[in-house]
C-alpha cells in the first residue's frame, strides 16, 4: 500500500495551479504539505481524493482505501454527535463509534445536537469521522483549524495511532503540529507557470 | 443506505410541500367560483399541477444542503456510488414529498369535489407519476448544486421536463373521473417512471461528479 504521485498538475477553475509534483508517501508515514494561501493545495488534495482530475500526470492510490476530510466537516446539525458517526460508520460499514468518541473526547457530548456544538467541537466530531471510516490513507485538509492545543495533541495522538496501524496520513497544515516524524514538503515551487485550458472548463471560462 | 434517508429526514422541511398542495387546491375554488360542474371537470389537471408545484417547491434542498455543509465532497469520497447516493436522495425526497401527496391526494379530491369514480385513477396516477418527478428533480438539483440561489434555474430546467409526465398523469386521472378506458395514459406514465428511474440516476451521477470538481 503506498501513495505514488508522478509529474502531476492540478488546475483549479480551468487554471493550473501546481505542476510537476512528484512524491511518495508509504505505509505508517504521514506528509505534510506547506505553503502559502492560494498556492493550490486544497486543488492537489481534492484531485488527489479523486473529486476532481489531474490536468497531467498520475495518482497511484487505491480509491477504496482514502478518505478525505475538508474544511467543511459534513455534519448535521439535525442529528446527535453519536448519530451523525453512526451514520458515516453506516456508509463506510464499519462499527467503530465507540472509539471514535473516545478518541476525541466527544463521548459526553454523545446526545448533543450537532449545530448546538462549538467550532472547535465540530472539528473534532469531523476528525472523529476519519476514525470511523476505517480506511488505511487519511487525505486532510486544515485538519486542526479551530481546535485548541489540547484537541490538537488529540489528533496528534490520532494520527500517530493510525500511522502505527499502518495508515497514511496526507495533510495541508499551517501550525506546527508537533508530529516531529512527518516528512514535509513545501509546494511553494511547484507553482505553475504556463496558463493553458483543458477542453472541458475552457467551454466555461 | 437506509441512513441517507434518515439523514434527509432530519434535515429537510417536512409536510411543507403538503402544506402547499393544500393551500393551491383550496384556492383555485376562490379563484374560478364555487361550481361543482366546472371544479369536477378541472379536479384532475388542478390536483396534478398541485403536486406537481409541491414536488417542486422542496426540490433545490435534496442536493444544496448537503453542499453546504460539506457532506456532498464526503459522500463522493466515500464507497458508496454517486449514482447509488442520488436514487436514495430521489427516493428520500419522494418519502417526503410524492408519498404524502399521494396519500392525500383523495382529501384535496373531494375539496375540488372530484367525480366519485375518479378517485381510484387519481391515486394511482399519483403514485405512478410522482416518483418520476422526484428523481427528474434530482437530475435538476444535481445540475444546479453549487449555483447561488440556484432554486430558480432549477425550477426553469426541471418543468419542462415534467411535461410528458404531468400530459399523461393528469390525462389518466381526467380519463378515470369521466369513467373511460385509463389503461393507455396508465401505461404511458408508468413507462416514463420506469424509464426515468433506469435512466436519470446515471446522468445525475455524472453531473454531479463534474460540479464537484
Amino acid at each position: 500500500m503506498e501513495l505514488l504521485v508522478s509529474d502531476l498538475s492540478v488546475a483549479r477553475g480551468g487554471v493550473p495551479v501546481l505542476e510537476g509534483l512528484n512524491f511518495r508517501l508509504a505505509a505508517g508515514h504521514a506528509l505534510i504539505l506547506r505553503g502559502p494561501n492560494g498556492i493550490g493545495k486544497t486543488t492537489l488534495l481534492r484531485t488527489i481524493a479523486g473529486l476532481q482530475p489531474p490536468l497531467a500526470g498520475r495518482i497511484s492510490l487505491d480509491r477504496e482505501a482514502m478518505t478525505y476530510a475538508a474544511h467543511a466537516d459534513g455534519l448535521k446539525a439535525t442529528l446527535t454527535v453519536e448519530e451523525n458517526l453512526a451514520f458515516w460508520a453506516a456508509v463506510f460499514g464499519t462499527d467503530e463509534v465507540g472509539a471514535a468518541l473516545e478518541g476525541f473526547a466527544l463521548r459526553d457530548l454523545r446526545a448533543r445536537l450537532a449545530g448546538a456544538l462549538s467550532a472547535g467541537q465540530k472539528r473534532r466530531l469531523g476528525l472523529a469521522r476519519l476514525l470511523v471510516t476505517g480506511r488505511p490513507v487519511w487525505v486532510l485538509d486544515e485538519p486542526t483549524v479551530s481546535l485548541d492545543v489540547e484537541a490538537v495533541a488529540m489528533f496528534v495522538r490520532a494520527v500517530r495511532a493510525h500511522l502505527a496501524g499502518g495508515g497514511m496520513a496526507l495533510m495541508a497544515t499551517h501550525i506546527d503540529l508537533g508530529l516531529d516524524e512527518a516528512a514535509v514538503l513545501d509546494v511553494g515551487p511547484f507553482r505553475a507557470r504556463a496558463t493553458q485550458e483543458d477542453h472541458f472548463d475552457g467551454v466555461f471560462l | 443506505m437506509r441512513d441517507l434517508r434518515l439523514a434527509m429526514r432530519a434535515g429537510g422541511g417536512f409536510g411543507l410541500g403538503l402544506a402547499f398542495f393544500l393551500i393551491v387546491v383550496t384556492l383555485v375554488p376562490f379563484g374560478v367560483g364555487p361550481e361543482t360542474g366546472l371544479l369536477a371537470r378541472i379536479a384532475p389537471g388542478i390536483l396534478w399541477l398541485g403536486a406537481l408545484l409541491a414536488c417542486l417547491l422542496s426540490l433545490d434542498r435534496i442536493l444544496a444542503l448537503d453542499w453546504e455543509d460539506g457532506s456532498l465532497d464526503l459522500l463522493a469520497t466515500s464507497p458508496l456510488p454517486l449514482e447509488g447516493i442520488v436514487t436514495m436522495k430521489a427516493l428520500a425526497h419522494w418519502i417526503t414529498t410524492g408519498l404524502p401527496l399521494v396519500i392525500a391526494s383523495p382529501l384535496f379530491g373531494v375539496l375540488m369535489s372530484l367525480p366519485e369514480a375518479g378517485y381510484a385513477p387519481l391515486v394511482l396516477s399519483l403514485l405512478l407519476g410522482t416518483p418520476a418527478l422526484s428523481v427528474i428533480g434530482t437530475f435538476g438539483a444535481a445540475l444546479t448544486v453549487g449555483i447561488k440561489r440556484g432554486g430558480l434555474l432549477l425550477s426553469l430546467l426541471v418543468l419542462p421536463l415534467y411535461v410528458p409526465t404531468l400530459i399523461f398523469g393528469a390525462e389518466m386521472a381526467r380519463r378515470g373521473a369521466e369513467g373511460t378506458a385509463t389503461s393507455t395514459p396508465m401505461l404511458m406514465l408508468a413507462g416514463i417512471s420506469a424509464g426515468v428511474i433506469a435512466l436519470l440516476p446515471f446522468a445525475s451521477g455524472a453531473v454531479l461528479r463534474v460540479n464537484l470538481r
